[in-house]
C-alpha cells in the first residue's frame, strides 16, 4: 500500500470510531448531554473566580457561546457585584447580605446554599472593560424582554459593538418586531452591517434607510465612506454609494447643528433658572424692602442642608425627601429669615449700607454654624431616582431631567410668588410699605409684622432654591457664597423691586452666558458677562425694568 | 487758625497725635529692637515680628483710602482690595523681572511660570517692569486709571449707594477670576512670588526688612497727612456735604460728579501703594487678594476703627489684624464668630466705631458730625 | 492725658509684641515639630486630617521612647488657607519655635509662598501631596507623586489596557492641571497620538455649570474611537461634573473618567452612585489587603475615635515622610537640619502598600502606582499597578524647558542643574 492509502485507511478508522461514539451520545440519556453542559458551565463559572480581568473576560465570552439557562442570573450578579467566591475552596457562589452574613446560591441549580459569614468570601470584582462586555452579551437576552425600552436600550447597545453574528440576530427579530421604534433601531443596525456587503444596490438601500438616524455609529459609519486609505483611494470604490453617503452625512450634520442650538437654548434657560432661583427671594429682600441681604446665600445654603438632613432622617424615602425637603426648606429658611429681620435688620431701615456690613457678619456666622454642626466637609444630597438620567428627545438631543424639573421649578415658585404678591392680603400690604411705608402705616397696616413677613418670605425662597440647588452643586459651608454676587447682578440687572425684571434678567443672562461659553470658554464667558453687567448699570442704573413712582426715590 | 498748615495736620485732634507718636516710636524702637538688640536678649524683635508690623502698616494705609471713599464721601466701594492687588502686581511684576536669569530654568527674561507653560517670549505688558522707576510709575497708574475710567462711568450716571457697592464687588471678582487665569500672564492661582532682590538689595536680608518697614511707616504717615489735608480743604468739606446730602450739594450748584471721582480715583491710588509696599514684604502676591471678602473686611476694619477718622481706620485696621493673627492661631473655629459678632455689634451699637466710644468714655464732643450714615 | 494715651497706645504696641514672642520661650529637652496644615478656611477640608495624622505619627513615636531619646513635641499653626500667612506661619515655626522639621502645606501656592522661607531660614518641609514637578529644594522632600508616579502611569493604563484612542484633558485652572496636562499632551503624541484627538479644557475653582463641557465631551467621545477624561478637576467641582456626566448618560464604560485629586476623603463627602466605575490614579488606596496597612487603619480609627474616617494617598506620604525623617535622624544621632538632609538620601521605609520607599538624590521618594475603580461605598478597587516601584521624576522629560534639567543633592548638589549648559540657576543661597 503506499503511504496516501494507509492514511487514508487510518482516517476512516478515526472517523468511524468518532461516528460511533457520536452515535452512542445521541443513544445516550438526553439528561447526559446536560450534564455536559452543566458541566462545561460550571468549569467556566469557576474560572471567573480569578483576579486576572483577562481570564474573566474569556470566561464571559464562553458563557456567552454556550447559551446556558442560567449564563443571564450570573453575568446579571457579575455586574451587580453579587457574585463571590469561597476563599477555602475557590467555589463561585451568588451571595445576597443578610444581617448575619450572606446567603449563597448555587450558579448552577440556582438554589438556596446556605449561609456564610461576609469574611469567608470575597466579591469577584469587575472593571470597566468587563462591565461593557457583560452589558452586550446580556443585552443579546435582552430582545425578547416584554418592555419595549429594554428592547430599544439593547438594540443600541448591540449596535455600538456590531457583528456579523449580532447582526443575524437582529436581522432575524425584525419581523417578529411589534414596536416601531424599536423596529426603526434594528433595520438602522442591520442596515448599518449591510454597508459591508458587496452589492452596489444593497449598500445604496442602506444608506437611503440610515440617512435619518442621528445616533453617533451611523455618522460615524457614514463618514467612514467618504474618507481615502493612506494610497489616496476612496475606501468605499464606487461613486454612486459615495454621494449618497455625502448627501445623508451632510443632512444628518444639518439636524445635529439644529439640535445642538436647541441643546445651547435649552442649558442657558436651566443656567438662567439657577439664577432666577437663587435671585428671586432677594428680588423681594433687596427689591421690595429694599434691604441688602448679604446672608442670602446663606439662607440658600441652609435649605440644602435641610434636604441633607431630610435624606438622613428617612434614608428609606429618598424618592419623596426632595418633595418634603421643599416646605421643610422653607420654614427653616423663612424663620431664621425672621429672626434676621427681627434681630438685626429692622434697626437698620434706611440704612442699607449698614444692613449690608451687618447681615455680612450674620453670613460669616451662619456658615461656622453649619462648619460646627455638619463639618467642613461636602455633605452628601443623593439624587431621586426620578431626577436622574435624561429625557431622550432624539438620538442627537436628550435633556437631563433634572435641570428640566429645575425650569419647570422654577417658572412654578415664581408664579406662586405672583400670586401672593399681586392677589392675596399680605401681598397688597407688602405692596403698600414698600411704596410709601408711613402712608400705610397710617391706613392701619402693621408695617412690623408686614415687615418681618416679607423677609421670611425672600428668606424661605432661598431656602427652597437651596433644595434645587442640593441637586445641582456641592452642599457644603461654601455653597452660599458662590451665588451671593450672581444673585445681587441678576437683581440689579432686572430692575430692583421688579419680579419680572428678574426673571428675565436671570434668564438672558443664562442663555448669553451659554451661548458666550462655546466660544470663550467658561471662564471668559462669565468675565465678558460680568464687564458687560458693569457697563450696562453705569447706562442704565435703575436696571432692564426701572420701578417708576415714589418708591424709585427710595 | 489754618487748619492747613503742617503743625495743624499733625496735631490737629487728640486722635490724629497719638497715631503719629505711635508711628514715630515704632519706626525708631523696631528697627533698633530688631538689628541692634543681641538676637538672645529678651527684647529682642525678630524679623517675623516686625514684618508682621510692616504688614499691618500696609493694611492701614488701605483702611485710610477706604475711609476716604466711605467715612468722608459715602461711596461705599466693597472693591478696595482690587486696587491693593494691583499695586501688589505692579510690584511683583517688577520683581519678578528682577531674579532675570535666576530662575529655575535659567531663561534669561522669562518668569519661571512662563517657561513651564512653554511660553516662548515676554507678553507685552511685561515690559518695562524690569524698571523701578516705571513699575512703580505703574502701581499708582494702573490702578488709579481703572478707578478713573470706572469711576467716570458710574459716577456720571448717578450710579449711587448699594448700587455702586455691589457693581465694585462685581469689578473685584471678574478681576479675580481673570487672574487667576494662567492665559492672562500673571502666574494664575500661584501668582507671583520667589522674589530675590528689590533694588539690587536681597529681600531677604535684615536691612531691606528694615528699609521696606521703614518706607510702609512713611508711606502711611504721607497718605494719612494727604488725606488730612483733602479732607480739611474746601473739596474736603464738599466731599462731606455730598456724604451727608447729596442732592442738596448738588443743587447748591457743586460738580459732585468731579469731587466723587477725584477722591475715588485718589483712594484708589492709596490702595495701590499700599499693595506695592505689602508684597514685598509678605513675598507673594495671587489672586486670592481680589476676593470679594477682602474688600469687605476693609470696611469692616474702618467700621471697627471709626469711619470718619483716619486714626479711626488705622486703629481697626491694626486691632482687626491683630485679632486674625492671634486668633487664627489659638482659635481657629471661634475667628469666624468673632467676626461676625463684630460686624453685627458694630454698626447696631458702635456706629463710630472704638474711636466713637473712646471718646464717649473721655466725655469728650464728638469732632466728626454725627451724621456718618450713607 | 495727652502723654497718658501716647504712652498707653505704646504699652498696647508692646503687649502684642510679647504676646506674638510668647511662643518662643520653651523648654529644649523636647524636638519640636511643625504642623503647617490649613485647620480654617477653604483647605481645612483636606489639610485637617494631614494635621491629624502626623499628630498620631508623633503620639506613636513618642510611645515607642521619643528619638534620639527625647520626646517629640508637635508645634500645630494655622495658615487658614491663605498664601501670605503660610509664609508668615512657616516663619513662625523656624524662627520663633525652632523647630527641627515641619510636616505641612497641600497646594502648590502654599508650598511656593513658604519655598523662600524655608531656604532662608534652613528649615526642613515634608510635602505629602501629588504636584505638577517642576522643583527640587535643598530644605524639600516631597513625599507625593510627581507626574511621572501618577499621571504618565494613568495614561499608559488606559492606553495599553484600555485601548482609548481619544483623550480628554479636563483640568480646573491651576498650575498642577496646566503642568500635568502639558506634560500628557506631550507624551501622548510622542506616542503618535494625533492633535485633533486630544481636546483640552479647563475651568475655574469651584465650577458647577458643566452642561455644556459635558456636552462636548459626549460629542467627542462619540466619534468612533474609545475615549476617556483624563480629569485633575479639583474638589468641589467634582461632584457637579460627574452628576453631569450621569445624567447625560455617560457610563464609564463609555467614557471612564481617571481622575488625580479624587480619593476617599473626597469620595466621603458625595452621593457616590454616579462616579461608579470611574477610575483615580494613585499611590495608595485604603481598600488595599495588607497587613501594614491594616494596622495603619486600625491605628487611625482609634487615634480619631471615627471608625467611620477613610484613609487617603496623601496621608501614607506624612506616613512615609516621617517615618524617613525619624529614621535619618537616628542614623544622622542629630536634628541638625544639614545633617539630616545628607543621611536621608537612600533612606528605606515600608509603605502600606507592601512596598518599599526610598528617598533619591533628587528628594522624591519611589513609588508603586495604583488605578482604582470607584465602588458604590466610597472605596477603590485596585484594577491595575505598576509592576515595580516608580521613581519620581522631579523635572518631566516630556517639557521643553525641563527636559535638561536634573536634580540630584548628592553629586551635583544642584535641584535644577541645567545639563547642556552645565549651570545651577535658581538658588537662593550659596
Amino acid at each position: 500500500m503506499t503511504k496516501e492509502n494507509t492514511w487514508i485507511v487510518c482516517m476512516r478508522t478515526v472517523i468511524v470510531t468518532v461516528l460511533y461514539a457520536l452515535a452512542m451520545l445521541r443513544a445516550a440519556d438526553a439528561l447526559a448531554a446536560d450534564a455536559a453542559a452543566d458541566d462545561t458551565f460550571s468549569q467556566t463559572v469557576a474560572t471567573l473566580a480569578s483576579t486576572n480581568f483577562k481570564v474573566k473576560e474569556r470566561a464571559v465570552e464562553a458563557l456567552a457561546q454556550q447559551r446556558h439557562p442560567n449564563t443571564r442570573a450570573v453575568l446579571s450578579a457579575l455586574l451587580d457585584g453579587t457574585l463571590y467566591f469561597r476563599k477555602s475552596d475557590q467555589q463561585v457562589f451568588i451571595a445576597e447580605a443578610k444581617e448575619d452574613g450572606l446567603a449563597l446560591t448555587d450558579p448552577l441549580t440556582l438554589q438556596a446554599a446556605g449561609s456564610a459569614p461576609a469574611s469567608e468570601l470575597t466579591r469577584i470584582t469587575t472593571n470597566n472593560q468587563l462591565r461593557k462586555q457583560i452589558k452586550g452579551v446580556l443585552a443579546s437576552f435582552a430582545l425578547t424582554d416584554p418592555n419595549a425600552e429594554v428592547r430599544l436600550a439593547a438594540v443600541r447597545e448591540m449596535m455600538r459593538s456590531l457583528d456579523r453574528e449580532s447582526a443575524e440576530i437582529l436581522r432575524q427579530r425584525i419581523e417578529e418586531e411589534s414596536n416601531d421604534a424599536v423596529r426603526r433601531a434594528m433595520r438602522s443596525a442591520v442596515a448599518l452591517a449591510d454597508l459591508d456587503s458587496s452589492d452596489v444596490e444593497v449598500r445604496l438601500a442602506a444608506i437611503e434607510t440610515l440617512r435619518d438616524d442621528l445616533s453617533p455609529e451611523v455618522f460615524n459609519r457614514l463618514s467612514a465612506l467618504l474618507e481615502r486609505n493612506a494610497d489616496g483611494e476612496y475606501v468605499e470604490p464606487d461613486e454612486k454609494v459615495r454621494a449618497a453617503a455625502l448627501a445623508a452625512v451632510n443632512s444628518i450634520k444639518s439636524w445635529r447643528n439644529f439640535y445642538a442650538s436647541i441643546e445651547t437654548l435649552f442649558f442657558g434657560l436651566s443656567l438662567g433658572s439657577v439664577l432666577v432661583l437663587a435671585a428671586i427671594g432677594l428680588a423681594i429682600t433687596f427689591g421690595v424692602m429694599g434691604v441688602i441681604n448679604m446672608a442670602h446665600g446663606e439662607l440658600i445654603m441652609l435649605g440644602a442642608y435641610t434636604t441633607y438632613v431630610i435624606q438622613q432622617a428617612m434614608p428609606s424615602y429618598i424618592e419623596a425627601s426632595v418633595l418634603i425637603a421643599i416646605p421643610m426648606a422653607f420654614l427653616v429658611s423663612g424663620s431664621v429669615g425672621v429672626l434676621i429681620e427681627r434681630g438685626i435688620v429692622r434697626f437698620l431701615y434706611g440704612r442699607p449700607l449698614e444692613t449690608l456690613l451687618a447681615t455680612f457678619g450674620v453670613s460669616l456666622v451662619l456658615q461656622q454654624v453649619v462648619r460646627d454642626l455638619f463639618t467642613a466637609n461636602n455633605r452628601p444630597v443623593e439624587t431621586p431616582s426620578w431626577m436622574a438620567g435624561s429625557l431622550q428627545i432624539n438620538e442627537a438631543l436628550s435633556l437631563t431631567y433634572n435641570r428640566l424639573y429645575v425650569v419647570v421649578f422654577m417658572l412654578a415658585v415664581f408664579a406662586l410668588l405672583v400670586i401672593v404678591l399681586k392677589r392675596t392680603r399680605l401681598g397688597l400690604q407688602v405692596r403698600a410699605v414698600s411704596m410709601n411705608r408711613s402712608m400705610a402705616k397710617a391706613m392701619g397696616v402693621r408695617t412690623e409684622w408686614v415687615d418681618a413677613l416679607t423677609f421670611g418670605l425672600g428668606s424661605g425662597i432661598a431656602g427652597v432654591a437651596g433644595v434645587a440647588l442640593s441637586q445641582l452643586t456641592n452642599v457644603g459651608p461654601n455653597l452660599g457664597q458662590s451665588y451671593i454676587i450672581d444673585s445681587f447682578m441678576v437683581v440689579v440687572f432686572g430692575g430692583v423691586g421688579n419680579l419680572w425684571g428678574t426673571l428675565i434678567g436671570g434668564m438672558s443672562l443664562g442663555v448669553v452666558n451659554q451661548m458666550l461659553e462655546p466660544h470663550a470658554g467658561a471662564v471668559l464667558a462669565k468675565i465678558f458677562v460680568l464687564i458687560a453687567l458693569i457697563l450696562f448699570i453705569q447706562r442704565r442704573p435703575r436696571g432692564l425694568f426701572p420701578q417708576k413712582g415714589r418708591a424709585a426715590e427710595a | 487758625m489754618n487748619t492747613q498748615s503742617l503743625p495743624s495736620l499733625l496735631f490737629g485732634d487728640r486722635g490724629t497725635k497719638v497715631f503719629f507718636g505711635v508711628l514715630l516710636a515704632a519706626l525708631v524702637l523696631v528697627p533698633i529692637l530688631h538689628l541692634a538688640v543681641p538676637a538672645d536678649s529678651g527684647l529682642h524683635l525678630s524679623g517675623y515680628t516686625m514684618t508682621l508690623l510692616g504688614k499691618y502698616m500696609t493694611y492701614a494705609l488701605l483702611a485710610i483710602a477706604v475711609d476716604l471713599v466711605w467715612g468722608y464721601c459715602g461711596i461705599l466701594s466693597l472693591g478696595h482690595a482690587a486696587f491693593f492687588a494691583l499695586g501688589g502686581y505692579a510690584m511683583g511684576m517688577y520683581l519678578m523681572r528682577q531674579i532675570g536669569p535666576r530662575g529655575v530654568y535659567g531663561h534669561p527674561v522669562l518668569p519661571d511660570f512662563m517657561v513651564f507653560l512653554n511660553w516662548t517670549e515676554l507678553p507685552w505688558f511685561w515690559h518695562g517692569f524690569d524698571m523701578f522707576w516705571f513699575a512703580a510709575l505703574m502701581v499708582v497708574i494702573v490702578p488709579g486709571a481703572l478707578a478713573f475710567v470706572f469711576g467716570w462711568l458710574a459716577f456720571r450716571s448717578r450710579v449711587t449707594g448699594v448700587y455702586l457697592s455691589i457693581i465694585t464687588q462685581a469689578l473685584t471678582y471678574a478681576l479675580m477670576l481673570a487672574f487667576f487665569r494662567n492665559d492672562m500672564g500673571f502666574g494664575g492661582n500661584n501668582g507671583l512670588t520667589d522674589f530675590k532682590e528689590i533694588l539690587g538689595f536681597d529681600i531677604n536680608a535684615p536691612g531691606t526688612r528694615v528699609a521696606l518697614f521703614i518706607a510702609s511707616g512713611i508711606a502711611l504717615a504721607l497718605g494719612y497727612l494727604a488725606c488730612a489735608y483733602i479732607t480739611r480743604s474746601r473739596a474736603g468739606r464738599v466731599i462731606q456735604a455730598v456724604r451727608d446730602a447729596e442732592s442738596r450739594a448738588r443743587f447748591l450748584g457743586y460738580r459732585i460728579e468731579s469731587y466723587k471721582l477725584w477722591v475715588f480715583t485718589f483712594s484708589a491710588v492709596l490702595a495701590g501703594i499700599a499693595g506695592a509696599l505689602y508684597v514685598p514684604q509678605v513675598g507673594i502676591i495671587n489672586p486670592s487678594e481680589f476676593q470679594p471678602i477682602n474688600s469687605i473686611e476693609v470696611v469692616i476694619w474702618v467700621a471697627v476703627g471709626g469711619r470718619g477718622t483716619l486714626y479711626g481706620a488705622v486703629a481697626g485696621a491694626v486691632l482687626v489684624n491683630y485679632a486674625k493673627t492671634y486668633f487664627t492661631a489659638a482659635l481657629p473655629e471661634f475667628w469666624l464668630y468673632a467676626l461676625g459678632a463684630l460686624f453685627v455689634i458694630v454698626t447696631l451699637f458702635m456706629p463710630r466705631g472704638v474711636v466713637g466710644l473712646a471718646d464717649r468714655f473721655a466725655k469728650k464732643e464728638p469732632q466728626v458730625a454725627e451724621a456718618v450714615t450713607a | 492725658m495727652r502723654r497718658k494715651r501716647i504712652l498707653s497706645g505704646l504699652a498696647k504696641l508692646a503687649a502684642a509684641v510679647a504676646v506674638v514672642a510668647a511662643g518662643a520661650a520653651q523648654a529644649a529637652d523636647t524636638i519640636k515639630v511643625g504642623v503647617l496644615h490649613s485647620l480654617s478656611g477653604t483647605m481645612a477640608i483636606s489639610e485637617t486630617t494631614l494635621k491629624d495624622t502626623v499628630l498620631m505619627l508623633i503620639e506613636e513615636q513618642n510611645k515607642k521612647g521619643g528619638l534620639l531619646g527625647k520626646k517629640l513635641e508637635p508645634v500645630v499653626v494655622d495658615p487658614a488657607s491663605n498664601w501670605p500667612l503660610f509664609a508668615e506661619k512657616a516663619e513662625q515655626l523656624l524662627v520663633k519655635d525652632k523647630v527641627a522639621v515641619v510636616f505641612g502645606c497641600w497646594t502648590s501656592v502654599s508650598r511656593k509662598s513658604v519655598l523662600p522661607v524655608f531656604e532662608k531660614h534652613n528649615g526642613l518641609l515634608f510635602y505629602p501631596v501629588q504636584y505638577e514637578g517642576e522643583e527640587s529644594s535643598r530644605n524639600v522632600f516631597y513625599t507625593g507623586a510627581a507626574p511621572n508616579q501618577q499621571a504618565i502611569p494613568a495614561v499608559d493604563y488606559l492606553m495599553n489596557e484600555v485601548g482609548v484612542e481619544r483623550w480628554v484633558l479636563a483640568g480646573t485652572d491651576y498650575v498642577y492641571p496646566r503642568t500635568t496636562n502639558k506634560i500628557l499632551e506631550a507624551y501622548l503624541k510622542s506616542k503618535g497620538v494625533k492633535q485633533e484627538d486630544i481636546m483640552i479644557n479647563y475651568t475655574p475653582f469651584g465650577h458647577s455649570d458643566w452642561q455644556r463641557i459635558v456636552a462636548d465631551i459626549k460629542r467627542f467621545g462619540s466619534a468612533g474611537k474609545k475615549t476617556a477624561v483624563v480629569s485633575t478637576i479639583n474638589g468641589d467641582a467634582n461632584v457637579p461634573f460627574y452628576k453631569e456626566l450621569a445624567n447625560q448618560k455617560i457610563s464609564a464604560e463609555d467614557i471612564p473618567v481617571v481622575a488625580f485629586s479624587v480619593g476617599e476623603e473626597e469620595l466621603s463627602g458625595i452621593d457616590t452612585k454616579p462616579l461608579v466605575g470611574h477610575l483615580a490614579a494613585w499611590n495608595y488606596f485604603m481598600s488595599v489587603d495588607t497587613p501594614a496597612n491594616a494596622e495603619f487603619i486600625k491605628k487611625w480609627h482609634t487615634f480619631i475615635k471615627n471608625p467611620k474616617r477613610v484613609t487617603n494617598d496623601p496621608m501614607e506620604a506624612h506616613y512615609i515622610g516621617f517615618n524617613m525623617w525619624v529614621k535619618a535622624v537616628e542614623k544622622a544621632g542629630t536634628t541638625d537640619v544639614d545633617k539630616v538632609i545628607d543621611a536621608i538620601i537612600g533612606v528605606e521605609v515600608p509603605n502600606l502598600t507592601g512596598g518599599v520607599a526610598k528617598m533619591l538624590p533628587n528628594h522624591h521618594i519611589t513609588k508603586p502606582v495604583l488605578i482604582g475603580e470607584v465602588r458604590a461605598d466610597g472605596q477603590f478597587d485596585v484594577v491595575w499597578q505598576t509592576d515595580g516601584l516608580v521613581p519620581g521624576d522631579a523635572w518631566s522629560d516630556y517639557l521643553e524647558g525641563s527636559k535638561d534639567i536634573e536634580a540630584d543633592w548628592v553629586t551635583l548638589k544642584c535641584g535644577n542643574y541645567n545639563t547642556k549648559t552645565k549651570k545651577c540657576s535658581g538658588q537662593n543661597y550659596e
